[in-house]
Parts: structure tokens; sequence; C-alpha cells
């Protein structure tokens, strides 16, 4: 099970990881796992569990091009990350560390701390109460750089961009 | 059929004609990368994607301004495997600690020119759209495999055409602009889109150059100004518009009829300096409905409003007067060609002895890491970019984001203040 994880609109990389927790700044860069979120939610890089969802209002990701934000993320197991519309920095970083997102608005058809079923190969949510949620599929091209893991492995097996 | 700058440049890039919508891969024909996420491009290049060499180390440039001087240890170390790295690879445009940040330092020295595709490990790098340059952002990944490949790839953005009219009056500039039409746009109103801004021919580089930045903050892909320049006769730039120094050989052009996405015109002549008050760009108003609002420190700077023409607007309303008790003014000039011309002229002088603080050109206290941290409670008047929670330090700092004639009036009263109350 999935847990959700609501956040509101606007969320911007700052918030997700502010730039005085860059890996540059930090004596341990595995640290950068206790980061995300730090200041916005301070209870999210401690509970958070491997495969549970990010459920977003607009503009999920604004601002910086830090892929460190994004990596964060990943670093504590975010399985997939759904919003309305993501900031295009932020989308193609996490496209390329091979975290899946889907573009839905959900923040009012999920609840926070809701636990659910997510089936990333079908782009199906089942939610605790059997319903089931259909995700619109990303893009044939994006979708073949998720199904390599990222950019780096999808280059190193195809020798080209995608799309190309 | 008529084409949008981007279409024009990315279908040079791309060797075909491309037009909104498509998926295209192109050439790049400069890449750029700072201090701060220079150690995770190389690592990426180098252990996941196996790269030893950069594809031409005459067309990757390396700028150290985001920590810059180093403040910890840390940050000395790996900025010191940066150069390392930059030795080894033979790199030709590296700009060390007190050059000044990646965006205008590329300018000046005539790197970054009209019509090219430029990326960079910066989302500002819509700078370069000041020389009419298709310049985005991306993340270390994307840059990696630039650096190593020589290419990337692009949807191909549709355009939102911002349309000026009129000239700007006193105490209002550039940075009123971009807010305005923040402020129209919101923060997601040209996400995967470019921008274009029309009927700014009178501006300099730099001045576009805010325009320029200004545009990811709607998220902008792209933010381009056609690369038309106020000509002193013979092709000569007009004397202070600081054009790119060698005439590029092709220069992409307004094409009647292109197609544009959504249009915003905004009238120059009516225009009132803008605010952004906290914590999100877009939030913008005029200054005359904010109120009276006291900050405890005036912060010149960035790659947004840290020229020479941002210095010289702020000597202008700050001389003979003196910073208000109790607040502290920052100047960080962008580049140092910037300080230099400020220094020749007097403009430094003239804010030094109003009682300004000035630090080293980089980016400063823009990411929250050094020079001049905000402290839980204080409240920032910023002329940069970004007033996110948390930004230049405390999440419990207050920064509202306005022009440097604003920053000047605003250093004066101590509280912020309408540049015509203090002139």
């Amino acid at each position: 099970m999935s847990r959700v994880w609501i956040f509101g609109q606007d969320i911007n990389t700052d918030q997700i990881v502010p730039g005085r927790f860059a890996p540059i700044m930090l004596k341990n860069e595995d640290d950068l796992r206790k980061y995300p979120f730090v200041e916005h939610r301070p209870d999210f890089a401690g509970t958070v569990r491997s495969g549970d969802i990010i459920v977003a209002g607009n503009n999920f990701g604004c601002g910086s091009s830090r892929e460190y934000a994004p990596l964060a993320l990943r670093m504590v197991g975010v399985g997939a990350i759904i919003a309305p519309l993501f900031a295009r920095i932020f989308f193609r970083n996490a496209l390329n560390l091979g975290i899946p997102c889907f573009t839905a608005d959900l923040t009012a058809q999920l609840r926070d701390g809701q636990e659910v079923e997510m089936n990333l190969e079908q782009g199906l949510i089942i939610t605790d109460d059997g319903s089931r949620i259909a995700l619109p599929p990303p893009p044939a091209f994006l979708r073949e750089v998720w199904a390599a893991g990222g950019i780096v492995p999808f280059y190193r097996q195809h020798g080209r961009f995608p799309g190309e | 059929m008529a084409q949008t700058l981007s279409e024009q440049i990315l279908s040079r890039a791309a060797g075909k004609t491309v037009r909104a919508g498509e998926v295209a891969t192109v050439a790049v024909d400069l890449v750029m990368m700072h201090d701060s996420l220079s150690p995770s491009i190389i690592r990426i290049m180098e252990q996941e994607l196996g790269a030893e060499r950069v594809w031409d180390p005459e067309r990757v440039a390396v700028v150290i301004d985001h920590v810059a001087p180093a403040a910890t240890v840390q940050t000395a170390e790996k900025q010191n495997d940066v150069r390392r790295w930059v030795q080894r690879q033979g790199i030709t445009h590296f700009y060390d600690v007190g050059r000044g940040i990646s965006h205008p330092v590329l300018v000046e020295e005539g790197v970054a020119q009209p019509g090219m595709v430029i990326v960079g490990s910066d989302s500002h790098s819509t700078a370069y759209g000041a020389v009419g340059a298709f310049g985005s952002g991306m993340g270390s990944t994307d840059i990696a495999l630039a650096a190593a490949t020589g290419r990337t790839w692009f949807r191909v953005p549709e355009t939102v055409l911002v349309r000026a009219t009129g000239r700007f009056r006193p105490g209002v500039s550039a940075k009123d602009l971009a807010l305005r039409a923040a402020r129209e746009l919101r923060a997601d109103g040209a996400t995967y889109a470019a921008v274009e801004w029309h009927g700014v021919e009178f501006l300099t580089v730099m001045e576009r150059m805010t325009l320029a930045t200004l545009s990811i903050e709607v998220g902008a892909k792209a933010g381009i100004v056609p690369p038309v320049f106020q000509d002193a006769g013979g092709g000569r730039p007009a004397a202070g518009f600081g054009l790119p120094p060698a005439p590029a050989s092709w220069t992409p052009v307004v094409q009647e009829g292109a197609t544009y996405s959504r249009i915003v015109e905004v009238d120059l002549d009516t225009l009132e300096p803008q605010v952004s008050a906290p914590s999100y760009v877009d939030n913008v108003a005029d200054l005359s409905a904010l109120g009276r609002v006291p900050v405890d420190v005036v912060y010149l700077g960035t790659c947004t409003n840290g020229h020479y023409e941002d210095m010289a607007a702020a000597a202008r309303i700050l001389k003979g007067r003196r910073v208000a008790p109790g607040v502290r003014m920052m100047v960080v000039p962008a580049s140092r060609d910037a300080l230099l011309r400020a220094t020749e002229d007097g403009t430094l002088a003239t804010l030094i002895a109003a009682g300004a603080a000035l630090g080293t050109p980089g980016c400063g206290a823009c990411i929250g890491r050094h020079m001049g941290v905000l402290g839980p409670g204080e409240t920032c008047l910023f002329t940069g970019n970004r007033n996110f929670r948390g930004r230049m330090g405390s999440p419990e700092a207050n920064i509202y984001l306005a022009s440097a004639e604003v920053a000047a009036a605003t250093a004066i009263t101590g509280y912020i203040t309408h540049p015509a109350d203090v002139l």
C-alpha cells in the first residue's frame, strides 16, 4: 500500500529542498535524504515510506533547476507524483531520474494519509474504499524513458534522445 | 510560414523546420554549469554516462558564482575538484570567484550570442534571451548529457508575447515591466512556453536580462528579447548599450504573422512601480497599494537586478543621502565588469558613502547560503527574482521583490517606498 501525501499548489523547489541543504553544502551527501520538505512539512522525511505518492496542486516543482529536489524524493522512495501541471525543469529532472509523474488533479479526490494501491503499469490507483482512479497515460516518448529507468539508462541503451 | 523566435532558433539547431508542439533533438551551441551543480554533473558524466571528455571544451562554460568565495570547507573542496576537472578537460571559458554571475559574464565575454541554443544548470538561464539566444535551464542529468554529446531534446514551445508600448516614467524600470507581466500571467502562465518581450528596443542588454531572467518565474522555457539594438551608425551599438562584441553570423528576427498563444499588453506610460510580496513571485501589486512595510535589509544584487544600470539607478537616488538607521543595505554586483564600471564613474562611492555594504560579485544570498542570509522575523526588500519562503535563509524571513529604484528609496526611509517620494 502507498500512503497519499497531499500538497498545495505552486510548491517550489525551495520548499522541497532549501538551497542551504544542497549536496555541496553537506558533509555527507547521503544526508540529503533527511531534507525533503524539511521546513515546509517537517514530518515528511521521517515518516514517508517507499512507494508513497505525492498528490499535489497546480505547478508542482516550480523554481530552481536543482535536481537534488527530485533526487531527495527518490532517495526516500517516493513512488509517483501526481499534479495537474508540473513546472518544466522539475518534470524533466523527475523524468531523468525515473520518478513517474502523472498529470491529473486528485487533490479533491484523495485525502492526506489515505492508503491506496498504486499500479504504475496500468496507471491505476485503487483506494482503500475500493474506488478506481485511472491516470492519463504520459506521451509515448516519455513512457519509454520511464520504462528504461531514466534518461541515462535510456541513452545508453538506445544511443538517442527520446522522440528522436 | 512565419515563425516565432524560438521556432527559428530551434529549427536552425535541429537542422530542419520545426514548429511549436513538436519534439526535436537539437545541437546546442553552449552548455553552462556553475559550482553548485558541477560536482553532480561531472559525477553523472563520468560515472553514469561513462563519458570522459566534454563534447567540445570551447563550448562548455564553467562559472564559480553560487558560493563565491567559498563559505565552508566542503564548498572550497568541491570547487577545487571542479577547477581540476576544468583543467583536465581543457575548458576555455572558465570564470572563477569574483568574475560574477554566469549569465551577465557570458554576455560580457561575448560567449553568449544571438540565435544560439544555450542550456545552463541554472533555472535563470533564460537570461541569455537578453541577447536574443534561446537560453534554458536544466538539471544536472540533462546538462551532463548535453556536455557529453553537444545535444539535447526540447518540445518546441508555444510563445507568449508580452508587448510593451510607451516609455517608463521616472523611477520605473524593466523590473516593473517583468513583475507586471508576472502579475498577469501568474507563476504557471508560460509553463512549457517561451516568452517574447517586444517593444523594449530602447533597453540595454542588462536591462533586457531583467526581463529574460524573470521569464522562468512564469514557468517559461526561454524568455527572448528580439536582438535589435539601437544603432550608433555603421552597425556599432549606441554608447552604453553593451552589445555582444562580435556580430553573429545569423540572428533571429521577429516575423510578421508568427503565432502567439497569448498576448499580454503593458502600457509603460502608466506603469507604476510593482512589488512582489511574500512568498510567491506572482503575488504582485502596485507599490502604492501596499501600505507601510518596514524593512530590516535592502539587498541590491543578482542576475536580475545587480547590473551596473541598477547600481547607477540606486546611486542617483541615494546621492548625498544616508541609509536609514537600523537598515542594512547590501550591494552585490552581478559581475566584475559591472563593479568596475560603477567604480570608475563614482556610482560605487555614492552607494558606499550612503552606508551600503559591498559583496563579491556573484549570486550572494539569493540562494540563502552566504553573504547576508536573513534571520527569523527579518524583512528584506530584494532586487532579485524569488521571494519563496526560506529562499534567502530563515523560512521565517519575509522577502519583497522590487526594482533597484525602489530598493534605494526604501533604504532611505526604512520602509518600502515609491522612488518619486524621495526624489
